[in-house]
C-alpha cells in the first residue's frame, strides 16, 4: 500500500495581492436597508406615517400647552360681566365676532359639563395610544415566545400548546371581558388586561409559522452542531429572522387595540370618568349628537385617522418585507 | 363527507364543553361576591348561598349546572333586582339580535359579492376604481363611526328611517341597523372577491376554457366563481364573528333589546350578575363555535380538496 501523501510547502504558490481580481463594481444593500428604501418610496405608507405622526405629536404636546386641564370645568365671563360655566359651547375663537360670551378660545368647543374639548380630545388620544402601545408590546412578547417555543420543539409540546390556543381562541373576546369585569375595577386596567388575553394569539400563530420554516435552515443545524442550546437557537438565531412579519402584525394589531378600547368605552365597560379616552369621548358625543353634533366630530376624526394611518403603515410594511415582482 | 362532518361536530362539541367548564370554574373561583354586600346581612347571604347551592363542591355544582343546561334551562339571575328565570329574557333578546345579524350577513355577502364581481369584470376602469376607494374606506373607517354617521344622516337629518329599532315594525326599522352593521363586511368581501376573481381570471385553466369557446356568464359561473369563492368564505368566517362585537354597538346606537345589550347590562350595571354572565358566555361561545363549524362544513362542500386532506390526516 502506498504511503498517504502529505502536502508540503512547495505545493502551494503564493498569489500576490495584485493578482486577485475582485469585482468592486456592484451595488450591495443590506436586507433592512432594502426594506427601508422600499417603505420610504411607498406613498400610501408615508401618508400613514404622516397621519399617525401628527396625531402622536398633538397627543403628546397639546395637553401640556393647553391653558385648561382635561378635567377642569372652565368658567367664562359673559357680556354682562357675570361668571358662568362654559357649558356646551360650540367651537369659538377669542376675539372673533361670533364669540359673544367670552375672551376665551375653545377650538373644539366644550362639553356639557363645561370642559374644553380640545384638551380632552388630545388627552383621550394620549390614553388610547398608551393603552394600545402597552398592550400590544406585551402581547408581542408573550405571543412571539409562545409561538417560537411551540414551533421549535414540535411534537407533543406543539400539539398541547396548539390545542390550548384553539380553545382560548374560540372564547369570544366579549366573554373574556365580562369574566374579567367580575373581579377587576372598570378602567384602563380592565381594557389592557382584555387586550392582553386576546391579542397575543394572532402573533403566536405568525411566529410559529415563521419558526417552522426557519428551523429547517442550515444555519440552525450549524449552530446546533456547534453545541448551542435550544433557547440560544430560538431567541438568538431564529427570533431576529422573524422580526419582519411580527412588526407587520404589530402594526395591524395597534388599530385593533385602539378600536377595541374605543368600543369598550363606548358600551360602558372601559375608561371611567373624569378620565377620558377616544371611546368615552365618542360615547359622550353620541349622547348629545342631535343637539350638539360638533362634540362627536373631533374624537371620531381622530379615531378614523389613527385607524387609517396604522393600516396604511401596516400595508406598507407588508409590501416592503415581501416585495412582489411587479412592484420592483 | 359524512365522516368529515361527524368529526367536525364532535370536535366542536368537545370544545364547547371545555369552554363551559372553564367559564363555570372561573366564575366560581374568582374573588368577589355575587350579592350586594351593603344591602344584605351575613345571614341573608348565607341563606341565599344555600338556596343557590353555592356551598357544594365546585365539581358537583358543575354537574348540577350541566344537568340544568341539558334540560334547556339557564337557571335564575343572581342579583336581587332580577332573580327571574333567565331563559325567556335571553330568548327574546336572542331573537332580536339574530334577526338583525342574519339580515346584515345577507346584506353584506350579497352586496359585497356583487360589488366585487362588478369591479373584477370592469377591472382597470372607472367602476373598479370607485369600488376600490369604497372598500378601502369601509375597511379603514371604524364601523361604529360609520354607523353613527349613517344614523345621524338618514334617521335624523333626513328623517326617512326610524331613529330607533322597533320590534313591532321589524322589517322597516331593522334596515338601518343591519345596513350599518354590514358596511364593514360589504367592503371586506368586495375587496377580497375582486382580487380573487382577477387572479383566477388570469390563471391558465380559465384561459384554456376561454380558448375552448366558453365565455360570458357560463365561464364566470362554472369556472371562475367556484374557485374564487373559497378564500372569500374564509373572510366571511371572522366577519360573522365580528358581527357579535358590532352587534353590541349597533344595539346601543339603535336601542335594540339584544344579547349584546344584555351582556353590557350584566357587567356594567349595578354589580355583576354571575348567572347572566355565565349564560351569555355560553350562548356567545356556542354561537361562535356553531358559526365556525358551519363554515368548516361549507369549505368542505365548496372545496373537495379540504375534506380529502382531512380524511387522510
Amino acid at each position: 500500500m502506498d504511503k498517504i501523501y502529505t502536502p508540503s510547502k512547495d505545493d502551494f504558490e503564493f498569489i500576490a495581492e495584485q493578482n486577485i481580481n475582485v469585482d468592486k463594481n456592484f451595488a450591495s444593500q443590506g436586507y433592512w436597508r432594502g426594506v427601508a428604501t422600499h417603505f420610504l418610496k411607498n406613498k400610501f405608507a408615508m401618508t400613514g406615517v404622516f397621519l399617525v405622526g401628527i396625531i402622536i405629536i398633538f397627543a403628546v404636546f397639546a395637553p401640556i400647552f393647553s391653558s385648561y386641564a382635561y378635567d377642569e370645568i372652565v368658567s367664562i365671563t359673559d357680556s354682562s360681566g357675570k361668571e358662568i360655566v362654559a357649558k356646551s359651547l360650540s367651537p369659538q375663537l377669542s376675539g372673533s365676532e361670533q364669540n359673544l360670551f367670552s375672551d376665551k378660545t375653545f377650538l373644539f368647543g366644550t362639553d356639557d359639563l363645561g370642559r374644553d374639548l380640545w384638551t380632552r380630545t388630545w388627552q383621550g388620544a394620549r390614553i388610547s395610544l398608551i393603552i394600545a402601545f402597552v398592550a400590544i408590546f406585551i402581547d408581542m412578547l408573550i405571543g412571539t415566545s409562545y409561538g417560537l417555543i411551540s414551533g421549535f420543539f414540535g411534537g407533543n409540546v406543539d400539539n398541547a400548546m396548539q390545542r390550548f390556543i384553539e380553545i382560548a381562541g374560540s372564547i369570544p373576546t366579549l366573554v373574556i371581558i365580562s369574566i374579567l369585569a367580575i373581579f377587576m375595577e372598570k378602567g384602563i386596567g380592565l381594557v389592557i388586561a382584555s387586550l392582553l388575553i386576546t391579542e397575543w394569539i394572532g402573533m403566536s400563530k405568525i411566529s410559529r409559522a415563521e419558526c417552522l420554516k426557519l428551523k429547517e435552515r442550515e444555519y440552525v443545524l450549524a449552530s446546533r452542531t456547534l453545541g448551542a442550546g435550544s433557547f440560544h437557537i430560538i431567541f438568538k438565531q431564529i427570533l431576529p429572522n422573524t422580526i419582519g412579519p411580527i412588526i407587520t402584525q404589530v402594526m395591524f394589531s395597534i388599530p385593533v387595540a385602539i378600536f377595541t378600547e374605543a368600543f369598550l368605552s363606548f358600551v360602558g365597560v372601559g375608561i371611567v370618568l373624569p378620565q377620558c379616552s377616544i371611546g368615552s369621548l365618542i360615547e359622550a358625543g353620541f349622547n348629545n349628537i342631535t343637539i350638539m353634533p360638533y362634540q362627536i366630530l373631533p374624537p371620531i376624526s381622530v379615531l378614523a385617522i389613527l385607524m387609517l394611518g396604522f393600516n396604511l403603515i401596516g400595508d406598507g410594511f407588508r409590501e416592503a418585507l415581501a416585495p412582489k415582482l411587479e412592484d420592483m | 363527507m359524512s365522516k368529515y362532518i361527524a368529526k367536525r361536530i364532535l370536535i366542536s362539541l368537545l370544545t364547547l364543553f371545555v369552554i363551559i367548564f372553564v367559564l363555570f370554574v372561573l366564575i366560581r373561583i374568582m374573588p368577589g361576591n355575587p350579592f350586594p354586600v351593603e344591602r344584605m346581612s351575613a345571614e341573608m347571604i348565607a341563606q341565599k348561598r344555600l338556596e343557590l347551592g353555592l356551598d357544594k363542591p365546585i365539581l358537583i355544582q358543575f354537574v348540577d349546572y350541566m344537568k340544568m343546561l341539558l334540560s334547556g334551562s339557564f337557571g335564575n339571575g343572581t342579583s336581587l333586582y332580577n332573580g327571574a328565570p333567565i331563559k325567556p329574557i335571553l330568548l327574546k333578546c336572542l331573537e332580536n339580535s339574530f334577526k338583525i345579524g342574519v339580515l346584515s350577513i345577507l346584506f353584506g355577502t350579497v352586496t359585497g359579492l356583487f360589488i366585487g364581481i362588478v369591479a373584477a369584470l370592469n377591472r382597470g376602469k372607472f367602476l373598479d376604481g370607485l369600488c376600490t376607494i369604497f372598500s378601502i374606506l369601509g375597511v379603514c373607517i371604524p364601523s361604529y363611526v360609520s354607523m353613527i354617521f349613517l344614523q345621524y344622516t338618514f334617521s335624523y337629518k333626513i328623517p326617512f328611517f326610524p331613529y330607533f329599532f322597533d320590534p313591532s315594525n321589524f322589517l322597516f326599522s331593522s334596515i338601518m341597523p343591519s345596513l350599518s352593521l354590514s358596511l364593514f363586511s360589504i367592503s371586506t368581501i368586495a375587496r377580497f372577491t375582486r382580487n380573487e376573481l382577477v387572479e383566477v381570471m388570469n390563471s391558465d385553466y380559465v384561459k384554456l376554457a376561454e380558448s375552448k369557446g366558453i365565455y360570458g356568464r357560463q365561464l364566470i359561473k362554472t369556472h371562475v366563481l367556484r374557485n374564487a369563492l373559497i378564500p372569500v368564505v374564509t373572510v366571511i368566517a371572522p366577519l360573522v364573528v365580528d358581527l357579535l362585537t358590532g352587534a353590541m354597538v349597533i344595539e346601543k346606537i339603535y336601542g335594540v333589546n339584544g344579547i349584546g345589550k344584555l351582556m353590557v347590562d350584566a357587567i356594567a350595571g349595578q354589580g355583576v350578575d354571575y348567572n347572566y354572565v355565565l349564560a351569555l358566555g355560553i350562548v356567545f361561545s356556542a354561537l361562535y363555535i356553531g358559526v365556525m363549524l358551519l363554515l368548516d362544513i361549507l369549505y368542505g362542500i365548496i372545496d373537495p380538496r379540504i375534506r380529502l386532506t382531512a380524511k387522510k390526516g
